[in-house]
């Protein structure tokens, strides 16, 4: 059924390692896996497995030794800084564990912050954060700061944040890893709704086996290497 | 738009540190200025003193005296617009610690060189027609509560005895400089008492006061002057006012050095207090700054997050110090205006004021900005949970 899909994301015999001093240390070893447009995947693996590292390069936050990521018609691992800060406003929504909202700014005033790198009108910045709001359910906390929302609520705030600008990806690094089960349970189906309702393409790191549930698809990672079977065969 | 909201909020997140750092900084401030102040006021008297009038007086000391009779030949000189002189009278009010500056000048001719020391029509006529007045600065009459027509008794230190005073006058400065506490009357009184107690320090002047046609002319009537008495019983030693109260002030110039270093090391210990508050605040923001990276904000948007945040604490301390300076300084020269006849915040000081602050804050986010922009995204992300 993959196969009809486009891919939105295609990484081929990525290399990362890091230097501790004159120290080199291997996080991923060639990986090459393809992700197709409007898929929920979950990454998991063991901690120190390579997996925020992962997210990290794909996400234009962190540069690969060797290897392409190409999103959409882009092969970012070419990408200057600026460029690839430039293209991650436009092209990628964060979603982290710690929520990472800017604790002196409101809810909706978080929700805006990404717009002011795009040419949005202050009006239409409103508007659209407004909106995000409503979606994740929050549009009644939209004056409350940070500190003023339970976990759980800042992680939606940190959703809506994350979708505002209408990204082509999702990364979501260990979402639910700070939140109770409840709180979880919301998140997640939340994402699910992103993903079902709306086709946004999420790439979700977890360790958390009832998270992974919700996803579409798993990929292993395993001391740096890809583990499952189709990895060896993208398409 | 955002980014300044943000700065500004930060600035003032932490209740604490922002307000000790504040209070830290308008104190510097606030030491700074008067610093300052102290010594411009010390300089004051020099500012004041005019390039186009000449001093002279007795070349081996200012404490010998010159002949009257040199006063017909100081006209004379060619260059000379009017010759008016006076002799220091050190007189004690009451008790010895009310010190103030007190001497007698032939009154006429002093009230046209000096034109500073602004009298009104009538109070100068009453001056002037009355032999025992005297007139007072705004500040010294204020001090003591002299109106006009108040008698006032001197106790003479240099000329033994009680000297009876009328007021008659009180001047106001022209200019801001304009030194208010003096108090001067009529050579005629001492000269003719004088002439009866003691002969022969009668007829003795302590220095002359001459004003020149122009001022660029001010070196060579000195020449001149000098040149008539050369050889004479006594020598006279000429100089312009500004360079006469100069030498008066040299005497001191260790001292206003010493304050000179010790304001700005107010400063230099302030700028290290807050480049530490900074410091403390960018770690503890790395997070949110790699939060804003990871969305595309820039190196430029970080900076002017540090930068800004920092200006905010360093001018809101710089204009609450400013503030303070005011009544603070109308305080310390009322406390010493003995010392200080003019003890006025310059304009001057508040711009080094706002210099200081510019470079306080900016100096303090030098290296905090760096530190921010060097660390990668993914580095930062990790220093966060
Ligand atoms: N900046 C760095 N310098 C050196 N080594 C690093 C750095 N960042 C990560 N590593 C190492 O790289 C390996 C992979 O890290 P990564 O964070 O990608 O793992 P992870 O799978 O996300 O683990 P976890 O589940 O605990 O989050 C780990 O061994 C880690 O210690
Ligand atoms: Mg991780």
């Amino acid at each position: 059924m993959a196969e009809q899909k486009q891919n939105i994301v295609e990484i081929r015999h990525l290399y990362k390692s890091y230097h501790r001093g004159s120290l080199a240390v291997p996080v991923l070893f060639d990986i090459t896996f393809d992700i197709v447009a409007g898929e929920f995947l979950a990454l998991m693996g063991p901690s120190g497995s390579g997996k925020t590292t992962l997210l990290n390069l794909l996400a234009g936050i962190d540069k690969a030794d060797e290897g392409s990521i190409r999103v959409g018609d882009l092969d970012i691992t070419t990408f200057s800084e600026t460029e690839l800060a430039h293209w991650r406003a436009n092209h990628v929504g964060f979603i982290f564990q710690f929520y990472n909202l800017i604790p002196v700014l409101k809810a909706i005033e978080n929700v805006e912050l990404p717009l002011h790198l795009t040419s949005l009108s202050k009006r239409e910045r409103r508007e659209h954060a407004e909106m995000a709001l409503r979606m994740v359910g929050l549009d009644h906390r939209m004056d409350h700061y940070p500190q003023e929302l339970s976990g759980g609520e800042q992680q939606r705030v940190a959703i809506a944040r994350a979708i505002v600008t209408d990204p082509t990806i999702l990364v979501a690094d260990e979402p639910t890893g700070d939140l109770d089960r409840v709180s979880a349970e919301e998140i997640l189906a939340m994402m699910e709704r992103l993903n079902t309702e709306m086709g946004k393409t999420i790439i979700m790191v977890t360790h958390d086996p009832r998270a992974a549930q919700r996803a579409k698809i798993l990929r292993h990672l395993d001391k740096g290497y890809l583990t499952d079977d189709d990895s060896q065969n993208p398409l | 738009m955002m980014i300044l909201k943000i700065l500004f909020r930060n600035a003032f997140h932490n209740k604490l540190r922002s307000g000790l750092t504040i209070l830290g900084i308008a104190v510097a401030i606030l030491a700074f200025g008067l610093l300052r102040t102290v010594i411009s006021s010390w300089y004051a008297g020099v500012e004041a003193a005019s390039t186009s009038r000449l001093v002279t007086r007795n070349a081996i000391s200012i404490i010998f005296t010159l002949p009257l009779s040199y006063n017909e030949k100081i006209r004379q000189i060619e260059g000379v617009k009017m010759v008016s002189y006076g002799n220091w009278f050190g007189g004690v009010y009451i008790d010895e610690k009310n010190f103030f500056p007190n001497f007698c000048v032939e009154p006429r001719t002093y009230l046209e060189i000096y034109p500073e020391f602004v009298l009104s029509p009538a109070e100068k006529k009453a001056f002037l027609a009355d032999r025992k007045g005297f007139v007072a600065g705004r500040k010294l009459a204020a001090k003591y509560g002299w109106k006009i027509g108040d008698p006032v008794t001197l106790k003479g230190t240099i000329y033994p005895g009680n000297w009876d005073f009328v007021l008659r006058g009180i001047y106001k400065g022209r200019d801001d400089t304009t030194d208010e506490t003096q108090f001067y009357f009529h050579w005629d009184y001492l000269n003719e008492t004088m002439k009866k107690v003691s002969p022969q320090r009668a007829d003795q002047v302590g220095f002359y006061m001459i004003a020149v046609t122009r001022p660029d002319l001010s070196a060579d009537v000195a020449l001149a002057v000098d040149k008539t008495f050369k050889n004479s019983l006594a020598e006279t030693l000429t100089e312009t006012e500004k360079a006469f109260n100069q030498g008066f002030i040299a005497m001191s110039g260790a001292i206003v050095t010493a304050i000179q270093m010790v304001s700005f090391v107010v400063i230099i210990i302030i700028m290290a207090v807050v480049a530490n508050t900074m410091a403390m605040t960018t770690r503890e923001r790395i997070g949110d700054y790699a939060i804003m990276k990871t969305m595309g904000f820039g190196g430029r948007g970080i900076t002017i997050l540090i930068f800004g945040e920092s200006l905010v604490i360093s001018l809101t301390g710089c204009l609450t110090g400013m503030i303070l300076t005011f009544p603070a300084a109308a305080a310390f020269g009322q406390a010493l205006a003995n010392f200080f006849p003019v003890f006025i915040v310059s304009t001057e000081t508040l711009y080094l004021d706002f210099l200081a602050a510019i470079l306080i804050g900016c100096l303090a986010a030098i290296i905090p900005t760096r530190q921010a922009i060097r660390i990668g995204i993914a580095d930062g992300l990790r220093r966060i949970g």
